[in-house]
């Protein structure tokens, strides 16, 4: 009997999502899972380079007449700081020797020679002495030094994210960090206020752009323009002009008399301001961070309030002049309320995703000056202090806390909008 | 009543538009302008008279007309009468008329109300935040093509003028790109970096067409499910990936190529296609690939000759949106690429990053990357909106 047809269909479907489907699973979900698994591990970035042999061949009699011995040693050393499973080395011959003893688990085929060798520890070394015999045959062909020729090795050792054993001491490295709690203020305060910043620009950025005016597109695609432009270009360029002494913007600062000595905006903790007779320290780098996370995100919460707010019905306009409302009630009672499942959406999105930025900061200050959030951190662990272990360990923290979001993102976001 | 508002608005007016062309002026023309305030306040006031005597009326064909020419021709005269001509300020006395004409139009002025008042602050509201935002964008990309163009000494001379010195000839001006393109083997970058973002998106095009065809159209069971777990991953951050994508790809000799980079790109761009064109493929009729199946049509068949034809608008702005990403990313281009033949700008860029290149070749190679963007979404602007505000491109 053939299958029904509604069974075919699911089998084409099933086809044709398996390529995304795999590339999905083995890039993303997959290397989570990786995280649980190396967060336990104690792996440093140098374990991931395989441990190799080195084979190192010395003469230690040389033959003077036909029938006179010629020995060669093999020292074969694992200089790493991890096991290697098995060598294999083979090394050719010079012409006209005849093997008189050949070490354990080596033989000699033609002129070349062979060796397997077992298990070699971390720092340890094995000789092997080759005996040969030097023929007439060897002396015409001018006396060849057998070290003319290199030893090839082939080492074989265990995969590290396999082999290394389970360990616990990572986490309490993460929590014991002294930096720990700080990083973690620093991650929310960046995220609340960055997430903030963009949006209310956006939303002002919008209401500029919804009525109609000549260059309105002109306008409305150069609003975008920090959005769209790499940022490795818009980063590198902030921390040009942000820069104390060669920064335009500090040159205008002092030009106009608004600041009287240069700013270390991006590098500088803190910022005394004496307001009142006040002394606020404000975190001047971390607000730089933020200032530029508004800058760079403002366009996207602006595409999408203008968006909304052209389908707005124009009738709801009309009936809200009709009954005397002013410029502000029609903002407050008639705009607003019907921004507010896009703004709500807005923000949970560009929440997460702020709280998963990492690019922005590392490229404008690196982490330094209190501008650390969590993603700086877990790079800062795995590949500057080259311990993928506590980066890992770091990194499953980071995704329980996203987990946390992601539920009250699919718990509260409204159906129908993305 | 009426004129004291018009006069007060027009001399704001004004104020705003000698303060913003001056600093303009200074910053980006490298012209010494001083900030005088009697001729603004003069003339928009007195513009703002006129404007509150004879308001523009919304439907006139061209509203502002009379007043910018009023404002151009007093701001030639009025300086020059003062003495105090600088050239532009024919310009600043057209804007200063708009804007006046702006403020007052349609505007209920004799007497005024309450919302006259709250309409008069919206509009200014308005002017201030166009100039602010427009100044705000403009500002760092007119600054990295201009640090671009002047060896660091003349830049360093006055880092506040930022204009660009045409004086010095083209070969001159040129010295950075030049540099950075031959000497720094930006051209090699650009090729490669072109490479990878059309691979990616000729492959993410290609599997997502596919996967959003059979999320749209078959039935199978778990649809729904599966596209909302695809979805979820979209929120994974980069940086949870990287360590075990770095570990994992250098141990199978993956991680130093460009084949291994586009794999992970596919992966952060898939979901999001695939959601887009899903979306898209749902508004097509499902009658008219009936009609083909029914006309012995295959599946594919009916997706070449019928589905895709009809989604050209989608796969365009798909496969620009795919493109930019690609062509933008940062971290994994830097943890993975370690051979200079292969690497992407982004990768190009942090090597150029040093104490020993100057800061003119770094803008020069932030000029090139970002160009071919700019440029592409100018094109495509159209295609591009639609579809960055129906993925909402992750950033």
């Amino acid at each position: 009997m053939p299958r029904s047809l509604k069974a075919r269909e699911a089998r084409l479907a099933f086809y044709m999502l398996l390529p995304t489907f795999l590339i999905v699973v083995l890039i993303v979900i997959f290397p989570v899972i990786a995280d649980f698994w190396i967060s336990f591990k104690d792996i440093k970035l140098g374990d991931l380079r395989p441990p190799r042999a080195a084979v190192v061949e010395r003469v230690e009699a040389r033959p003077r007449a036909p029938g006179d011995p010629l020995v060669v040693a093999y020292r074969v050393e694992n200089r790493s700081k991890n096991p290697i499973q098995a060598v294999r080395f083979s090394d050719a011959l010079p012409p006209g020797v005849r093997p008189v003893s050949v070490p354990p688990g080596c033989q000699v085929t033609g002129d070349r020679l062979f060796c397997r060798l077992g298990a070699l520890p971390p720092g340890t070394r094995r000789v092997l002495r080759l005996r040969l015999e030097a023929t007439a045959a060897y002396f015409q062909a001018g006396r060849p030094n057998p070290r003319r020729t290199r030893p090839q090795a082939v080492t074989r050792a265990a995969n590290p994210l396999l082999s290394k054993p389970f360990t616990l001491a990572n986490f309490p490295k993460v929590f014991h960090d002294p930096e720990f709690w700080p990083m973690l203020w620093v991650t929310l305060a960046y995220t609340i206020f960055g997430t903030g910043l963009s949006i209310l620009l956006g939303l002002f950025a919008a209401q500029l752009l919804v009525v109609r005016f000549a260059g309105r597109n002109l306008l409305r695609g150069v609003f975008l323009f920090p959005y769209v432009a790499p940022v490795i270009a818009v980063a590198f360029v902030w921390v040009f002009l942000l820069d104390p002494f060669a920064g335009t913007v500090n040159a205008l600062l002092l030009k106009y008399g608004l600041a009287h000595n240069p700013i270390p905006f991006l590098s500088q903790r803190v910022w005394p301001v004496h307001l009142l007779g006040l002394e606020l320290r404000i975190p001047l780098a971390l607000t730089m961070v933020i200032l530029f996370e508004g800058w760079r995100y403002f366009p996207f919460a602006f595409l999408f309030i203008l968006a909304r707010m052209q389908a707005m019905p124009a009738e709801l306009f009309e009936a809200a002049r009709v009954d005397g409302a002013g410029v502000w009630a029609t903002f407050r009672f008639v705009t607003l309320p019907q921004l507010l499942g896009i703004l709500a959406t807005l923000f949970l999105l560009r929440f997460i995703w702020t709280f998963n930025k990492f690019d922005d900061i590392f490229l404008l200050t690196g982490g330094a000056a209190g501008t650390e959030t969590i993603t700086i951190k877990v790079y800062d662990y795995a590949f500057a202090r080259a311990d993928l272990g506590l980066g890992a360990a770091l990194a499953v923290v980071l995704f329980f806390i996203l987990a946390l979001f992601l539920t009250v993102y699919f718990r509260y976001a409204p159906k129908g909008e993305v | 009543m009426g004129y004291l508002i018009g006069i007060l608005a027009g001399a704001l007016g004004g104020g705003l538009v000698y303060a913003s062309l001056s600093l303009s002026l200074a910053l980006f023309g490298g012209l010494a302008t001083r900030l005088g305030l009697a001729v603004p306040l003069l003339l928009g006031g007195g513009l703002g008279l006129v404007a509150a005597r004879f308001q523009p009326k919304r439907e006139a064909p061209w509203p502002y007309l009379p007043l910018a020419a009023l404002g151009l021709v007093l701001g030639v005269l009025l300086p020059e009468s003062l003495g105090v001509g600088r050239g532009w300020d024919g310009l600043a006395g057209l804007l200063t008329g708009v804007l006046a004409g702006y403020a007052l139009r349609d505007l209920k002025l004799h007497p005024p109300d309450r919302e006259t008042w709250e309409v008069l602050g919206l509009r200014g509201l308005r002017a201030v935040g166009l100039v602010f935002f427009v100044f705000v964008v403009v500002f760092p990309f007119w600054g990295m093509l201009v640090a671009s163009l002047k060896p660091r000494a003349e830049f360093l001379a006055n880092p506040a003028d930022l204009s660009i010195p045409l004086s010095a000839g083209l070969g001159r001006l040129l010295e950075g790109y030049r540099a950075v393109l031959v000497d720094y083997h930006f051209l090699r970058y650009i090729a490669n970096t072109a490479y990878v973002a059309t691979v990616t998106m000729l492959l993410t095009l290609f599997l997502s067409v596919l996967g959003a065809y059979a999320v749209a159209r078959l039935e199978f069971p778990g649809r729904r499910w599966m596209e909302r777990a695809v979805l979820l991953t979209y929120m994974f951050p980069a940086i949870v990936l990287a360590i075990p994508l770095y570990a994992i790809f250098t141990l199978l000799g993956l991680r130093n190529t460009l084949s291994g980079l586009i794999v992970v790109y596919l992966a952060q761009t898939l979901p999001v296609a695939l959601y887009m064109l899903r979306s898209y493929f749902e508004t097509i009729p499902a009658s008219l690939e009936e009609a083909g199946l029914i006309d012995g049509c295959s599946r594919f068949e009916v997706i070449w000759r019928v589905t895709l034809p009809l989604s050209l608008p989608a796969l365009a702005s798909v496969g620009l949106y795919v493109f930019m990403i690609a062509w933008n990313e940062f971290l994994f281009a830097f943890m993975f690429l370690d051979s200079p033949e292969i690497f992407t700008l982004s990768r190009g860029m942090v090597a150029l990053n040093s104490q020993e290149v100057p800061y003119q070749y770094l803008m020069a190679g932030a000029v090139i990357v970002t160009v071919p963007v700019m440029l592409l979404f100018f094109w495509f602007e159209r295609y591009l909106v639609g579809g960055l505000t129906a993925g909402g491109v992750k950033g």
